[in-house]
């Protein structure tokens, strides 16, 4: 039991980092229908970005936390302005070979810039931990995880319940055409909206690299593929849903290292992704549409 | 003889129910009219017939030759194979395939040669292929489309277009023709043109046609006989001289187009 | 069968073994270097790839991310084979088994998934195809990580040409058919293609069996090539590869997929020389092209050269003008 509690613990922690990238995902393909395949590695150079902050700069956590995050908002709306903009009415596929290309390019020139070395984090938390009833032990990365993601989430539902510019966002989400009639500067939402998921996966990426302790170019990848599952197990494009998807692709990963073998927690991640999508396409909290005949 | 028989018929999504106890018969040979206001449910009934959509009760039974069948849960293409077509309300060509491809792929049930004789080109793959172009340039004809045959359907105007979907649905080699609004969009002289084509068709087809259409003077002047649905129900039936006196009907379409015209 | 001999047709097989006998030439005096020869055999295994991704993602519309993964129990499958019978007919008993379980393997990854559209379906043979790979890397007989090593080689430029000119007609041949045709449709418009009587179930998984099948071939080819072959060869970046000929060359184009594997086997050979900066320049090719030509270089358009590799002469082909022509 003690064990158990302990894996939901470590579940949770691994499924903020996922909840952090995956709403990125969601918000951008619940406004251009896009699956922004650069995500991931957004993440990644927000985790370099920090490094650089608290290595070179001597920084603290939270300012590092802050500049990673508007470094990352910035790269996101540059990326979007510059590769993605222009191909708004091409074709999905072109869209996507172009979010890959994207993609390859970040990892590839932070290999350049970086070397391709698995870099240390220095230590910026304290490394205390707190056993709480029965022994499960909660570090101090840990509470500022957890702390990290919950401020952010609120954040993030203010801005998208109850500010003008969050009113438009959910608008474009619905119907961009529509919103364009009604006088919302369409450009400039999907431009927020781009800014402010990679602001999030900025964050996760310096988390991560605090959390785990290395970094290294291509770590994005395959977070940014399960973030892309949570957002599809809840329901993609739908906020509270890649937080569900997040937690809940967290602690299944973790039990199945805990619990079965590590070397197939990936597989199962991959496997519950399959079962979702043929069971409920719409995910968790999606509703199924249909198309009219 | 009752070539198609539905029999309360009903389909709900979610708690709306878009059409509730339909009773609707097609005698063979018959061309039939559904009319009623918009958002009646007409197209639903289409749909529900060719398996777009499963009904949530009722029966559809089709008497084919190879006897009476049941529609029910059949999937549109095996439908479509008994001999039912149809034609889309928004049109639905294969846009960026060119005139006769479109009427081609409809030919598709009646091929006979396999994968190894496609991939290897075996005489019968030549044989086939020629007579299905011969036979879709002669179907092309009887619609004056053939002159257009290699150009792609998005570039055909649309009354052409309206003409080209009710060839391809010729080509599947129906018995019930299904037209959703064959004459939208078009104007008075294209909508006389294609009465004339719609009962010519009937009679060298050997077709039973049920019609969904807004303009009536088309369905007035071919229709046998008429359903009107209001709400998803059929509130009247009968010939069209009928229809115009019904009062349900006049009420049904009161603020809308008149009936008369 | 007289018709068969038309100019045009004979006009094909000429080029055909044209083609064949002077790169074999070039080989056998040594014009074309062992260097080139690897970047050859690459080129011709990457048609046989993008030939079979077209089929499913250019002609039938079903857009598939994990086509690495049918590579990888090809490779697999035929590795082990060679590996464990003696004699070269090992070799003919590997590429048969290797396509033949990719085949099946896509029949029953197809069946489920493929009622799924769009992106939904990408990202499920994504999944897919990491679940192979994640089993190739655990599993006791396929070597873990580091792979399978000394698989004999057979895969010569015979067989590489043999596999890439059959692959390229075969798919010909049934793309201009009426079973093309049908799985054209079903990209056009599925609704409608059900209403005409197509079975699109069938013929969607029918292609992406078939897809498969070829990546098997081309993943035994490769295996028998390289003697050696590790999980993380047949991973998410090489299905990329293979989508990125595909759009690159045009969707639905089956001598775009040709040239674009020809253009980037250069590409990349050349980029040799900088390999710190390879990715990076292939990355940013990669979205300029995307910006520029979203369509791929041939949109769906073929290209012929003197009959190779257009379409063979039709009968009727005076009297209906074939959309194929192009």
């Amino acid at each position: 039991m003690e064990q158990f509690l302990q894996q939901i613990i470590n579940g949770l922690s691994l499924g903020s980092i996922y909840a952090l990238i995956a709403l990125g995902y969601t918000m951008v393909y619940g406004i251009i229908k896009l699956i922004n395949f650069a995500h991931g590695d957004i993440y990644m150079i927000g985790a370099y970005v920090g490094f650089v902050c608290i290595t070179y700069l001597s920084l603290g956590f939270v300012p590092a936390l802050i500049i990673a995050m508007a470094v990352c908002a910035l790269l996101g709306f540059i990326i979007e302005k510059i590769a993605y903009k222009p191909l708004r009415n091409a074709t999905r596929i072109a869209a996507l070979i172009t979010a890959i290309g994207v993609s390859l390019f970040l990892e590839y020139s932070t290999m350049f810039v970086a070397k391709p070395d698995v870099r240390t984090y220095p230590a910026v938390l304290p490394d205390k931990s707190y056993t709480l009833f029965g022994g499960v032990r909660l570090s101090f990365k840990q509470i500022c995880l957890f702390a990290v993601t919950i401020v952010l989430m609120i954040l993030l539902q203010y801005i998208v319940r109850r500010t003008k510019m969050g009113k438009a966002m959910r608008a474009v989400s619905m119907d961009q055409d529509a919103a364009q009639l009604m006088g919302i500067n369409v450009n400039s939402v999907i431009s927020f909206t781009f800014a402010i998921g990679s602001a999030l996966a900025g964050a996760a990426g310096i988390l991560v690299g605090i959390y785990y302790n290395t970094i290294n170019p291509l770590m994005g990848i395959i977070p940014g593929l399960k973030a892309f599952v949570a957002a599809v197990f809840g329901g993609i494009g739908i906020i509270p849903g890649a937080l569900i998807g997040g937690f809940s692709i967290g602690i299944i990963e973790t039990l199945v290292s805990g619990y079965g073998s590590s070397l197939y927690k990936d597989a199962v991640a991959f496997a519950i992704l399959i079962l979702i999508l043929i069971v409920k396409p719409s995910g968790l909290l999606g509703k199924n549409t249909r198309e009219k005949v | 003889m009752e070539i198609l028989s539905v029999k309360n018929l009903t389909k709900s999504f979610g708690g709306l129910m878009a059409v509730s106890n339909a009773n609707i018969v097609l005698n063979k040979g018959e061309l039939v009219g559904l009319i009623g206001p918009n958002g009646a449910g007409k197209t639903t009934v289409f749909n529900l017939l060719t398996g777009v959509y499963v009904p949530s009760s009722g029966s559809v039974e089709f008497s084919t030759a190879k006897g009476v069948k049941k529609l029910n849960g059949l999937k549109p293409y095996a439908i479509t194979r008994l001999g039912m077509a149809r034609t889309f309300q928004n049109i639905r060509l294969f846009k960026d395939l060119t005139v006769l491809d479109n009427v081609r792929i409809a030919m598709h049930s009646n091929i006979r040669y396999g994968l190894m004789t496609t991939f290897l080109r075996l005489p019968s793959f030549f044989r086939e292929e020629m007579e299905t172009v011969q036979k879709a340039e002669r179907l092309l004809e009887i619609f004056n489309l053939n002159s257009k045959k290699a150009e792609l359907a998005k570039n055909l105007p649309y009354g052409e277009q309206r003409r080209l979907e009710i060839a391809r649905a010729l080509a599947t080699n129906p018995s019930i023709l299904l037209l959703d609004e064959p004459a939208a969009g078009m104007n008075p002289n294209e909508t006389a043109e294609l009465t004339d084509l719609i009962q010519w068709i009937r009679k060298e087809f050997d077709l039973t046609i049920l019609l969904i259409e807004h303009d009536m003077s088309l369905v007035m002047k071919i229709c046998e006989r008429l359903y009107v649905l209001d709400y998803g129900t059929v509130i009247a039936e009968g010939k069209p001289e009928e229809i115009k006196i019904n009062k349900r009907v006049i009420e049904a379409y009161l603020g809308e187009e008149v009936l008369d015209a | 069968m007289k018709n068969l001999l038309t100019p045009k047709n004979i006009k094909t097989v000429v080029g055909i073994v044209a083609i064949y006998g002077i790169i074999q030439l070039l080989i056998s005096t040594n014009i074309l270097s062992d260097y080139y020869q690897v970047t050859l055999a690459m080129i011709c295994i990457n048609i046989i790839l993008a030939v079979g991704l077209n089929l499913i993602t250019g002609f039938t519309g079903q857009f598939s991310l994990g086509h690495a993964g049918f590579m990888s129990i090809g490779a697999y499958t035929s590795a082990l084979i060679t590996i464990n019978m003696t004699g070269e007919y090992s070799f003919y008993v590997g590429i048969l088994g290797g396509a033949g379980l990719a085949a099946v393997v896509g029949f029953i990854i197809g069946m489920p998934t493929l009622r799924l559209k769009g992106d939904y379906l990408a990202i499920a043979t994504l999944g897919m195809a990491e679940i192979i790979r994640i089993m190739m890397l655990n599993l006791d007989f396929t070597g873990g990580a580091a792979g399978l090593s000394g698989i004999p080689q057979y895969t010569n430029w015979l067989w590489l040409f043999v596999f890439s000119a059959g692959t390229v007609l075969v798919t010909r041949n049934f793309i201009n058919s009426s079973h093309g045709r049908a799985c054209i449709s079903i990209r056009e418009d599925e609704i409608a293609s059900e209403a005409m009587g197509v079975n699109t179930t069938k013929y969607k998984v029918l292609a992406f069996v078939i897809g498969a099948f070829f990546a098997g071939i081309a993943g035994a080819l490769y295996s028998s090539y390289f003697y050696f072959i590790k999980p993380d060869l047949f991973g998410f970046l090489k299905s990329i590869d293979i989508l990125v000929i595909v759009v690159l060359g045009g969707m639905g184009s089956l001598t775009g997929s040709i040239l674009a594997a020809i253009l980037l086997a250069i590409i990349s050979t050349y980029l040799q020389s900088f390999p710190e900066l390879r990715m990076v320049i292939y990355s940013l090719l990669l979205v300029i092209i995307m910006i520029f030509r979203p369509k791929g270089l041939m949109g769906s358009k073929e290209f012929s050269l003197g009959g190779f590799p257009g379409n063979l002469s039709l009968p009727w082909k005076k009297s209906a003008k074939v959309k194929d022509e192009g």
